[in-house]
């Protein structure tokens, strides 16, 4: 074991706690714009895969890289326009009609 | 500033706008900052990964970005009813793409002769969590789109043969981890996470996807942290524990509303039995007109509406907002009641409601309104089921006694908007329906409901 891997696994261990608690307080109302949203986060899979698909030391690895980061910009795109296009949709009630 | 340093400076950034990106969210009136904070999360996350020195090439990145924003605009523009199945389809992508990076790492290290124990154990966590998220997640937007059948499959011995498999995966991989460059068992664990991520969701049924969507959700962030440590990137590790925290509280919430463990989702289908049937045996229901509805619902001072999934299948949020409307003009004060798994995933009737311009802040939830509907003159039940059935409270036999359920019979009356008799997914009899004061009206959801906006409409 190296101090590398500690400091992953510090990382690891706070963002953790830092997303327990934050995604506790999401309002119940937006559980479903909450899963698009994170559905983009998640995607941070796209930050490995560039370098992958980027890095093109054999054709396997470039390929790969290549579906990879493909389905992560995917996640990506539809992730924050979904999410954007719910959160259009919660109103208040608007009180000057009628 | 060398270009490790800026690079991980950038990270730094976008972790924070992920962090403020997911705190927003914690209200209707904030959220909307949400996705371009996100956004900006993102983008600083890619430029920063492009400056990577070792990248020699764009074509290939390039194509892909250009591929995944072309598959995925008409993704974002599903109807909100198929949200569920959009949902499981990402995070399949998700995993996938955790799976892909994995194994192309590990061949590229079985090369350089650089696998060490430590990297085959990050490589074997991320390929394992992300090939059973990609396929188990393809199983369940099957499902959800109804390509598959939605009922839970069961066969004797199921849950012995997924332990067996998944226990043979894990031995595999420690055999592995062991001795790195014995090759030939790599595959093999590929293919035993892509056949358990299929075999752990054929008995899942349609009420318990909520929960596995949930689940999926936080498997696809755990398999970014993975990849984290195999590339040794914190910024996917920070990105991805976001993800995984997120899912996991939802799944607590889900499985909790449904009083079920998460061993219980995942290896306990109920989908066959049938306990109560015999005690409804002998009731009646009694069936009313939309032109009967429509009186009750009229001389009614207050109302309370629970949507379930019929409403989603049906569509009829639309209907349901015009029946607000005609409701609301007459004074009569109209309030929504959701529980935690109504529909097919978190929220899902929160958003369908949304759509349908009904305003967030007549959308209640479960334990705020369940003191209400006693002093309420009609609970009116549109397409749900099992989240109002009164056996969960009393009946221990009743496979879903103990779960939380929204009282909806303790109003004056109830109108039950229903296709027909048909038992909920569950298979269990509703001694709702049977009730004194339950009056069915049989019929698709947004037909009927439209009939009822008619007959209201007459009234003046």
């Amino acid at each position: 074991m190296n101090i590398d891997f500690i400091t992953l696994a510090f990382v690891l261990v706070l963002a953790t706690f830092v997303g327990l608690e934050v995604v506790k307080n999401v309002s119940r109302l937006l559980h479903t714009p909450l899963m698009s949203l994170t559905n983009a986060i998640s995607a941070i899979a796209a930050v490995g895969s560039i370098i992958i698909a980027g890095e093109q030391i054999t054709t396997l690895s470039t390929i790969l890289g290549t579906v990879a980061l493909a389905a992560s910009m995917t996640n990506i795109v539809s992730g924050f326009l979904l999410t954007e296009r719910m959160l259009k949709m919660f109103k208040k009630r608007e009180s000057k009609k009628k | 500033m060398t270009t490790q340093a800026a690079i991980h400076l950038i990270y730094l950034i976008s972790t924070a706008f992920f962090i403020l990106s997911l705190k927003w969210m914690s209200h209707p009136a904030t959220a909307r900052r949400s996705v371009p904070v996100g956004a900006l999360a993102m983008i600083l996350a890619i430029g920063g990964t492009l400056l990577y020195p070792e990248i020699v090439g764009y074509q290939w990145v390039i194509t892909a970005i250009i591929i995944g924003a072309v598959l995925g605009v008409p993704l974002a523009l599903v109807p909100l009813t198929a949200v569920p199945q959009r949902t499981a389809l990402s995070h399949a992508f998700g995993g996938l793409a955790a799976g892909l990076v994995g194994t192309a790492k590990y061949y590229l290290w079985l090369g350089e002769h650089g696998l060490t124990p430590f990297r085959t154990g990050a490589i074997v966590a991320e390929i394992i969590l992300g090939f059973l998220t990609f396929t188990g997640s393809l199983m369940a937007a099957g499902k959800l789109q109804e390509i598959i059948p939605t009922r839970p499959l069961t066969y004797r011995g199921q849950n012995a043969v997924n332990l067996a498999l998944f226990a043979g995966a894990v031995a595999i991989s420690v055999l592995l981890v062991a001795n790195p460059e014995h090759s030939h068992y790599f595959p093999v664990i590929i293919g035993l996470s892509l056949l358990f991520g299929v075999l752990i969701i054929i008995p899942v049924g349609g009420a318990d996807m909520p929960t596995v969507i949930s689940l999926l959700n936080s498997y696809a962030g755990l398999s970014a942290v993975a990849m984290g440590f195999v590339l040794e990137n914190k910024l996917l590790i920070a990105a991805g524990a976001l993800d995984g925290a997120s899912g996991l509280i939802l799944s607590v919430i889900m499985s909790r509303a449904m009083n079920r463990s998460f061993r219980n989702i995942m290896f306990g289908a109920f989908g066959k039995i049938q306990s109560s049937a015999a005690e409804a045996e002998g009731k009646s229901v009694k069936s009313a007109s939309a032109e009967e509805g429509a009186q009750i619902l009229v001389t009614a001072q207050s109302v309370i509406v629970v949507p379930g999934y019929g409403m989603a299948v049906a569509q009829a949020q639309h209907g349901v907002r015009d029946l607000y409307n005609e409701l609301t003009k007459r004074g009569i004060d109209v309030k929504f009641a959701i529980h935690p798994v109504a529909g097919r995933m978190p929220g899902h009737m929160n958003v369908l409601l949304a759509e349908a311009e009904i305003p967030y802040d007549r959308l209640f939830e479960m334990d705020a309104v369940n003191p209400d509907f006693p002093q309420t003159d009609v609970s009116l039940v549109i397409g749900a089921n099992d989240v109002v059935n009164p056996a969960a409270h009393h009946d221990t036999s009743s496979p879903i006694f103990g779960m939380p359920i929204l009282d909806a019979g303790k109003a004056k009356s109830v109108l039950v908007i229903k296709r027909s008799m048909n038992p909920g997914f569950a298979g269990i009899e509703n001694e709702l329906f049977y009730q004194d004061n339950t009056l069915m009206l049989f019929g698709d959801a947004k037909t009927m409901i439209a009939e009822l906006v008619r007959e209201l409409a007459k009234e003046k």
